[in-house]
């Protein structure tokens, strides 16, 4: 360990209790770090791909969480080594900016480190490794920006954007549902996108989901879901052309922030606070009633009392409204969310074209269909399934989806997928490698056969054989000069990804391979860890 | 594929663990099929019934013969085996019966997956066998269902025959035409509603099981006031949810502050006052029976009875909803504008004795929506059972009335399912077909388990149904008998099935299954700790 010794021969110690401390230095520091993170991205390796399996992960409570998406799979791992943790984020940050290819962009990560581990052992110092992996990434990225290819669409044509969320759906266990599902999520994204400024607020779209139904059941409604219902059981379940006021105040007598006491010392008082408190509520309907409002959504709770003025005067309610619900309908219906009775007036009403309760199975499961609101940007995805497992893998297959098509809609550019991008742009860095001088040359090499660990992962988990099958298409891809061949995964019989419409976002390519390529060099940058030992 | 060793101990959190690839696989096959061997002896007319004893200290002992019920009390530890007991609750929730054979279904799918993967077959094959077969499968119930909603004869013919198919595997088997009668005379009252909520059922033990007995009208487990008329004609009911005993001031932060014992008293009398105001404004509403849900104190009772009306109190939130349901009267809080308020009405009410209780029976109510299934047996066990069994029938009832489709029973409809999958494997080319004739073994093993659970040669009965289904598949009848031990007609012995159970049953068996096979790696994280455990 570190010791230091003064002038006179006497140790000292520079690291606080450092014999309770391990700390791997040097080369081994590096090694021991590619090894952790490899063993991180080979749990995915298999997940990749159409053909890809998915992982049984069981909480610390023995919940259980099925899934395919990488981002899922390393969240609930409860990874440890400091170096796995740098991998969890990598996949999360994917996941936060492009929202799809979470599992790729580990395994490519894996990749590049197993690579550099055999740079390592010829003795090339990790820090020109990192550097030949930087440029041979730029040149990749260019190749990508080569190859990819543009496609027009608007509301009518958007045939390749349902061709694009069913590339990312087929790997899911939705799969056999990926046309109908893919077209879904284009329908949802399209109504809430912005096509002007080329945005999509993804906030707009709600994901829900019940048990019981069938796949097929899930439905796009244009409008909201609540899973509430009516505030007493008597109230009608089928409401047309409702005004809608939305209040953030209980339907209570109100309670002053001060601290305050009423005394009551004589019968007079009694009575007056008695007459007081009812006309409180008289008031709270009234004003509600005045207002023309024909549905009153409340954050809070309603008296039993309040709850039978309501009922009595015709005014439907439904109580205990979560607060993104409500800024969802707000936002939906147009109405003001208001937070004093005082304040209520026909203006601050939101409009509905209906409102229907709606039930399922046996159970005695209620829920609130919200439709035809005037702003039809806040649609809700309802998605049913056999259980409870389905439904949340379906949430998840179908959040990649819908972000990979607000992708499109900022970026039109797509690329090739089954591969085919991740072997043009091996091509393309293993001819500029020849032209490099120095060792930066061995790691832009290794960059381009850790690029085809895609493709070799894809055949694999399809039951091909990997090497044939990779080599051929690489052949091919050069011979032909062809850049759109890839893996043929799905035993189609061809190989161009133009003609099986295997499409993947170009930025969404491009940053798996930025992401990739940074985190690969902040590992081999360390030489370093320190860590404190465990308490026994 | 060369994992470093210390794997698990150097990325993961102590404690955890992981399995991969083929040992992944075989733990949750092995977890799924000992889930559904579990359950596999209940299926059927002679299925077994399991005591099921819980862990907290009473050692409450139920016994059973409903998979849902069983699957919810065994705590499983194996992932996979969770997948299989969730989906049967599923089934629970969604169509009510045909918790056992979604299981059982799954099982043997897993079962025959197991045999293919050994193999060397991908499960990624097997799995788009199964989705193609599934589909095939579909498409055939699809077709052998029966459609009777026009003909309300016949129609009421298959819910009786239903119900008597469902109960004849449960513990009221012996009195199954009674309960069949029972449970579609309360369903068809509910006018095509699936909300159960509107049929009560109350649990008596004492005299036998035939002695259960369905009321036109409602009853409610409570007793009427002292002095209060114990018997109405042509009742008046006020449904209330409100306090009837003193009166809470609502304004925050209001209490009494007096200097003096006769304002302590001045105030009682304003406080007895307010209640007396509240009870005259109930009554005023030309009520004879007034039913709340919350307690009723001394002294607003007596006025009622001063009055001659009829006051329950304390009656849950289920009973005032459900008898708000039947006497069509409104859920009132305030009193201050009688005109406005719905009142409910029934003929008569009454005071009567189920065995040694005092109940409170409404009959001949204006809506009539609701009903009251009376239980009777020998002993809480037997009624528990015979309420789940009951419930089962009444969930399937409520359904098929919604979807009037039906199929024959007794491994029927898997047989004809079982053909049209072996049909579709002899024309597939490719590994695929494989998985499909597995499919199709696994559709067979129902009716095999069938046959095993009531003693019978079930391979000779299973070849002779499969022979009859194959030479004539538009007509057969062909299912099991387990009366007589052979093979029977389905149509002559009454035995069907609402289609929905079994539509619902193939799909999320299915489900299942393929998410069970998708599976090649198995994470699981350190156990939590837990304090004093």
């Amino acid at each position: 360990m570190s010791l230091a010794f003064d002038e006179f021969g006497r140790p000292f110690i520079i690291i606080r209790e450092q014999e309770r401390k391990s700390r791997v230095k040097g080369i081994e520091a590096v090694k021991s770090n590619i090894q952790a993170a490899k063993a991180v991205s080979r749990v995915l390796r298999t997940s990749l791909g159409p053909k890809g399996m998915d992982k049984l992960l069981q909480g610390p409570d023995g919940d259980i969480v099925i899934t395919n998406d990488g981002a899922t799979i390393l969240e609930q791992m409860e990874v440890e080594n400091q170096i796995g943790k740098l991998l969890v984020e990598l996949s999360k940050s994917q996941d936060h900016e492009i929202g799809d290819g979470t599992t790729g962009v580990t395994v490519m990560a894996g990749a590049l480190l197993e690579q550099a581990e055999g740079l390592l052992d010829r003795g090339i110092h990790p820090l020109r490794i990192a550097e030949g992996y930087e440029m041979a990434c730029k040149v990749a990225l260019q190749r990508l920006d080569d190859i990819a290819s543009e496609f027009e669409f608007g509301a009518e044509r958007h045939e390749e954007l349902i061709k694009t969320c069913m590339t990312t759906l087929s790997s899911k266990i939705v799969g056999r549902h990926k046309r109908q599902l893919a077209e879904m999520c284009v329908k949802a994204v399209l109504s809430v996108a912005d096509l002007e400024r080329r945005d999509v607020n993804l906030d707009l779209i709600k994901l829900d989901g019940k048990v019981g139904g069938r796949l097929e059941d899930t439905a796009l409604v244009n409008g909201i879901v609540l899973d509430k219902d009516m505030s007493h059981p008597q109230m009608p379940k089928q409401l047309n052309d409702v005004k809608i006021a939305i209040l953030t105040c209980p339907f209570e007598p109100p309670k002053p922030k001060t601290k305050h006491k009423v005394d009551i010392s004589d019968v007079e008082q009694f009575e007056a606070l008695r007459q007081q408190e009812q006309q409180y509520f008289r008031d709270m309907v009234q004003q509600c009633k005045d207002s023309g409002a024909t549905l009153v959504i409340c954050q809070w709770g309603f008296d039993d009392e309040a709850n039978h003025l309501l009922m009595h005067n015709n005014l439907p309610a439904v109580r205990w409204v979560g607060g993104v619900e409500l800024e969802l309908l707000a936002l939906a219906t147009g109405a003001r969310i208001v937070p004093r009775f005082q304040e209520l007036n026909a203006s601050k009403l939101g409009y509905a074209k209906s409102v229907k309760e709606i039930s399922f199975g046996t159970t005695r499961d209620r829920m609130l269909v919200i439709e035809g609101t005037p702003n039809s940007r806040a649609v809700t995805i309802f998605v049913r399934g056999g259980n409870k497992m389905m439904i949340e893998e379906t949430k998840r297959s179908l959040h990649d989806a819908l972000c990979v098509a607000r992708n499109l809609v900022r970026d039109r550019r797509i690329v090739y997928g089954g591969g085919a991008a991740e072997m043009a742009c091996s091509l393309a860095v293993e001819a500029a490698a020849d032209k490099v001088p120095g060792v930066e040359q061995y790691a832009m090499r290794a960059f381009a056969d850790a690029l085809d660990v895609v493709p070799l992962s894809l055949a694999e988990n399809s039951g091909l054989p990997p090497i044939e099958s990779l080599t051929e298409v690489k052949t091919r891809q050069m011979q032909e000069g062809n850049p759109y061949l890839g893996v043929d995964c799905n035993d189609v019989g061809t190989c161009d990804m133009r003609e099986q419409n295997v499409f993947e976002t170009l930025i969404g390519k491009k940053q798996q391979l930025m992401l990739a390529t940074q985190v690969c060099k902040m590992i081999l940058k360390i030489d370093d860890v320190i860590k404190p030992s465990e308490y026994d | 594929m060369a994992i470093p060793s210390n794997f698990t101990q150097s990325v993961l959190h102590q404690g955890a663990s992981e399995e991969k690839g083929e040992n992944a696989r075989l733990a949750s096959f092995v977890g799924a099929m000992a889930i559904a061997d579990l359950v596999k002896s209940t299926l059927g007319p002679k299925g077994m019934d399991k005591i099921l004893q819980s862990l907290s200290r009473g050692r409450e002992v139920t016994v059973t013969n409903d998979g849902a019920t069983i699957l919810k009390s065994v705590y499983v530890e194996n992932p996979a085996a969770k997948v299989l007991v969730d989906i049967s609750k599923t089934q629970d929730d969604e169509v009510g019966d045909g918790t056992t054979s979604v299981v059982v279904l799954a099982g043997e799918l897993l079962r025959e997956a197991e045999q293919l993967v050994n193999q060397k077959i991908h499960p990624m094959v097997i799995i788009a066998g199964y989705r193609e077969a599934a589909e095939a499968s579909r498409a055939r119930l699809l077709e052998i269902a029966r459609d009777n909603k026009d003909d309300a004869a016949k129609f009421r013919e298959d819910l009786l025959n239903i119900a008597r198919t469902t109960l004849s595997s449960k513990i009221l088997t012996q009195e199954k035409n009674h309960f069949a009668e029972l449970a579609v005379d309360a369903v068809l009252r509910l006018k095509g509603s699936t909300n159960l909520d509107a049929i009560q059922i109350i649990k008596k033990p004492g005299g036998t099981i035939k002695d259960s007995f369905l009321d036109e009208g409602f009853i409610l487990d409570k007793k009427i006031g002292v002095g209060q008329p114990k018997c109405i004609e042509n009742a008046k009911i006020l449904v209330a949810n409100t306090a009837m005993d003193t009166d809470k001031v609502k304004i925050y932060g209001a209490r009494v502050r007096v200097d003096s014992m006769t304002k302590v008293a001045d105030i009682e009398a304003a406080e007895k006052e307010k209640m007396r105001e509240k009870c005259e404004k109930i009554v005023a509403h030309g009520i004879n029976c007034f039913v709340n849900r919350q307690l009723i104190y001394n002294f607003p009772e007596q006025l009622f009875a001063d009055a001659g009306v009829m006051a329950i109190e304390h009656a849950d939130f289920d009973g005032i909803e459900r008898l708000a349901l039947v006497t069509g009267g409104e859920i009132t809080s305030t009193f201050d504008d009688p005109a406005n308020v719905k009142l409910g009405q029934c003929a008569v009410i009454e005071e009567m004795m189920i065995g040694e209780d005092r109940m409170i029976h409404f009959s001949g109510c204006a809506l009539n929506e609701a009903c009251t299934i009376v239980l009777r047996g020998a002993s809480h066990h037997v009624l528990d059972e015979a309420e789940r069994s009951l419930h089962d029938a009444l969930c399937v009832l409520s359904q098929t009335v919604q979807d009037s489709r039906v199929i024959y029973g007794g491994g029927w409809a898997e047989m004809q399912m079982a053909r049209v999958v072996d049909e579709l494997g002899a024309r597939t080319p490719g590994k695929k077909s494989l998985a499909m004739q597995a499919f199709a073994r696994a559709l067979r093993q129902i009716p095999t388990i069938i046959c095993d659970n009531a003693g019978l040669d079930s391979a000779e009965i299973v070849s002779q149904m499969r022979a009859a289904h194959a030479a004539d598949p538009a007509s057969a009848t062909a299912g099991v008998d387990v009366v007589t031990g052979g093979v029977g007609d389905m149509q002559q012995l009454g035995i069907f099935e609402a289609f929905k159970v079994k539509h619902a049953a193939l799909l999320s068996a299915t489900e299942a299954a393929e998410m069970i096979l998708r599976v090649d790696d198995i994470i699981r994280a350190a156990p939590r700790q837990r304090e004093g455990m």
